[in-house]
């Protein structure tokens, strides 16, 4: 037995021609005969596997945002209090500034805003950080495997705890107030909620997956953001624009303004936790209109359309996402 | 046997940007066409892997062994092809990622067991043995940043393999933690083994896989160079470097380091070409030979290897080492001190490893043979060299014959001074 280098490497190549599915080939390359589940690593992996990983993935989603809170509130010692003291000053301020400074006829008027900002500050607070949050998890991402969606679902989820948070500061403001929000508009309200949800994530997960490419979007999104702030009618009335285009015949820029998914969202929160439609007390105006005084089934038309769009940009936001995913370990 | 991975011709194509335009605007300035060169990290592999195996993938730095674990995880897609992995998949590529230096160990095993995919109900099951592997017990609830590097580690090690993973991918993290903690981890890894569970270990070392792998995928540039058990593969692995003008460092087990010199770990150059001495044969010789092919345990035997020297070369060492089948390391010895500064001259010559009396036990044993030159650097190997068979007459069973006396001391007996003896 004469093993020399050369014909060890003779012995090397014939390996290598063999076939290599030859002494399998009786073996299916997927047996149906095991209960075992099986996962397909592709470039193309079918919406529904990935929407069932994501689901999978529930319990990493519930510790993200754990995660979240805990490290933004680390070793201070009033912790998650924070979250509620924040909107609870900001409340405050709004109300001594516009009761006593800055004199406006919207009876209420930290309320008002208040309950737009609602809205507002999820939208606002979760994109800025879903943007970079792919980038700012680059260990994770680059060594281990797990449904990537998950990172800006977190995010949202992580506003959605704020959000709670401010609604119970609100909440204490309208009983301190003695005041009562519609409550016929209480499923307007929820139906809102979901939307917001819907349209966030979508936003999230589509602005998460693009910035790993192009690095500019997350300072994109925070300019974006200022300026979309004033589009919406959280400090303003609806009313007034509504009246002022329609003055000057400007049909297509209140399509426009109308067109804006979150301006529906806005609207029907203002609905519900603000509820005064029109004002006729107030000194200088024979009948002042606060909110927008639509019908109650109109409220629910806008969100079923905000909703049916939602739900279109999330899919199209998850494949855009599980287009891109795959080169992400490599780009980061 | 059903097959627990399946490769299915995986290709992964790499961009290699000479400068990465990440933002719009130098996007925008380059006209959208970002110079890059294409690279294939993966070209066209396929394997199938029986559920139960332990496949070693073997490769140089750069091969893309390490990305095709990878592809495996599902961290990265394939550009073309697939991977079916069948049952709960675990890769451990780099303990402790993803761990927040702000939380608690607590937190964190949480955290990352759920990142590996284990329920909340999963690791309250697991948590305290979790802690007891990692040995942090007192520290648990301090934050991850208090850590040193070995605690780290070690918690990471230990959640991940609280996995229990039908297929679980390991990529050169062995290493980790002091030498006991290592051999925790090995003994972990074993265990796993015995369970039945698939395993693909990414290694540099061939050493690690001839200890764990049944078989060995050997990579190079990409392709898969072949599929063997460990030994064959190996070989072909060293034949590869050979060729290509690398050999494999001496000693990559560390297990005598004083020997290795500068750059230990390092592949050692060796052209091909200048091979100055070749190794041609190696044959077991013992007593009775034409008339039994075994020898019983005990009795002496020797292998000769024939060599040949092309060149004239001085400081030569030769070194066998004996296997078992499933090539685990019984011995390892070289000839150093023996002819040491011997000059050797062109022409043909041999030399003899004598055991006086092989005290192996049951089985077929294998003798690898290499030669080095006074640097260390690999001139030839021999694997396999030779085989040998041992058959043995007595009552011992395992790998080796220890002399032994036993002494029983029946109950009421005076004690014997020599009970002692041999309790030692």
């Amino acid at each position: 037995m004469t093993t020399t280098s050369e014909a060890g490497l003779s012995g090397a190549v014939e390996t290598l021609d063999k076939p290599r599915h030859a002494p399998a080939g009786p073996v299916p390359t997927v047996r149906s005969d095991e209960d075992l589940p099986y996962r397909v690593v592709s470039s193309q992996v079918r919406l529904r596997a990935r929407l069932a990983d994501i689901w999978g993935s529930h319990e990493l989603f519930v510790f993200l945002v754990r995660k979240e809170l805990k490290v933004k509130y680390k070793s201070s010692v009033l912790g998650l209090l924070w979250s509620m003291l924040n909107p609870a000053v900001v409340l405050m301020v709004y109300y001594v500034v516009f009761k006593y400074v800055l004199k406006n006829p919207t009876p209420d008027f930290a309320l008002y805003l208040f309950s737009g900002l609602l809205v507002w500050n999820l939208f606002s607070t979760v994109l800025p950080g879903s943007s970079s949050t792919i980038v700012a998890n680059a260990g994770i991402v680059k060594k281990v495997a797990f449904p990537r969606e998950i990172l800006p679902l977190s995010q949202v989820g992580t506003g959605a705890v704020f959000l709670f948070f401010q609604t119970i500061v609100m909440a204490l403001f309208l009983l301190g107030f003695q005041y009562s929000p519609d409550w016929t508009y209480t499923p307007v309200a929820l139906f809102a909620l979901v939307d917001l949800l819907v349209l966030t994530s979508a936003c999230a997960i589509f602005l998460s997956a693009v910035n790993v490419y192009y690095r500019d979007v997350e300072h994109l999104v925070g300019v974006l953001l200022q300026a979309w702030f004033w589009g919406i009618p959280v400090v303003y009335n609806f009313n007034l624009v509504y009246v002022e285009l329609l003055k000057h015949h400007l049909h297509w820029l209140l399509g426009l303004y109308l067109v804006d998914p979150v301006t529906p969202l806005i609207l029907a929160f203002q609905r519900f936790f603000y509820g005064q439609v029109s004002v006729s007390n107030i000194p200088g105006y024979a009948h002042y209109q606060v909110l927008a005084g639509y019908p109650y089934h109109f409220f629910l038309e806008m969100l079923a359309a905000v909703l049916v769009a939602s739900v279109l940009l999330l899919l199209g936001a998850l494949r855009v996402f599980s287009r891109i995913e795959g080169n992400f370990a490599e780009e980061l | 046997m059903s097959v627990a991975i399946d490769i299915q011709g995986v290709s992964k194509r790499f961009r290699l940007y000479h400068q990465k335009y990440t933002s719009l605007k130098e996007r925008m300035v380059h006209g959208g066409h970002v110079p890059f060169e294409e690279f294939w990290a993966l070209e066209d592999v396929s394997a199938e892997i029986a559920a139960g195996q332990t496949l070693g993938i073997l490769g140089r730095n750069g091969c893309g062994k390490s990305t095709l674990l990878k592809c495996i995880a599902g961290i990265l897609q394939p550009t073309a092809g697939q991977v079916v992995v069948r049952g709960q998949l675990a890769a451990m590529l780099e303990l402790g990622a993803g761990f927040q230096p702000e939380l608690s160990g607590r937190d964190n095993i949480y955290l990352n067991g759920s990142l590996l995919g284990l329920s909340t109900k999963e690791i309250d099951r697991r948590f305290d043995e979790i802690v007891a592997f990692a040995e942090l017990e007192q520290f648990i609830d301090n934050q991850v940043k208090y850590y040193s590097s070995g605690m780290y580690v070690r918690l990471g090690f230990s959640v991940a393999v609280s996995v229990e993973p039908d297929v679980l991918l390991v990529d050169e993290v062995l290493a980790v933690g002091d030498e006991r903690f290592q051999m925790k981890c090995m003994d972990r890894i074993q265990q796993f083994q015995k369970d039945g569970r698939t395993i693909v270990v990414v290694s540099h070392s061939p050493d690690l896989m001839r200890d764990i792998c049944d078989n060995v995928l050997v990579m190079d540039r990409g392709k898969v160079v072949t599929i063997a058990a460990a030994g064959e593969a190996i070989r072909v692995f060293r034949e590869r470097l050979i060729e290509s003008g690398f050999a494999p460092a001496p000693e990559q087990v560390a297990a005598d380091g004083g020997e290795v010199d500068a750059g230990a770990g390092a592949p050692v150059e060796v052209v091909a070409a200048q091979r100055k001495v070749k190794l041609l044969s190696a044959t077991p010789q013992y007593a009775r030979q034409d008339e039994r092919n075994y020898i019983e345990s005990g009795e002496p035997i020797s292998v000769r290897v024939d060599f040949e020297v092309a060149a004239p070369v001085s400081g030569v060492q030769f070194k066998i080492t004996l296997l078992t089948e499933r090539e685990a390391i019984v011995f390892t010895s070289t000839s150093a001190g023996a002819i040491e500064g011997m000059p050797l001259d062109p022409g043909r010559g041999s030399a003899t490893f004598a055991f006086d009396s092989m005290t192996l036990l049951d089985g077929r044993f294998i003798a690898t043979i290499e030669v080095r030159d006074s640097g260390g650097v690999v001139l030839d190997i021999l694997d396999p060299g030779c085989h040998f068979e041992v058959m043995n007459p007595g009552r011992a069973k395992g790998l080796v014959g220890l002399p032994m006396r036993v002494t029983v001391n029946p109950p009421g007996a005076p004690e014997q001074a020599d009970v002692v003896a041999a309790a030692r």
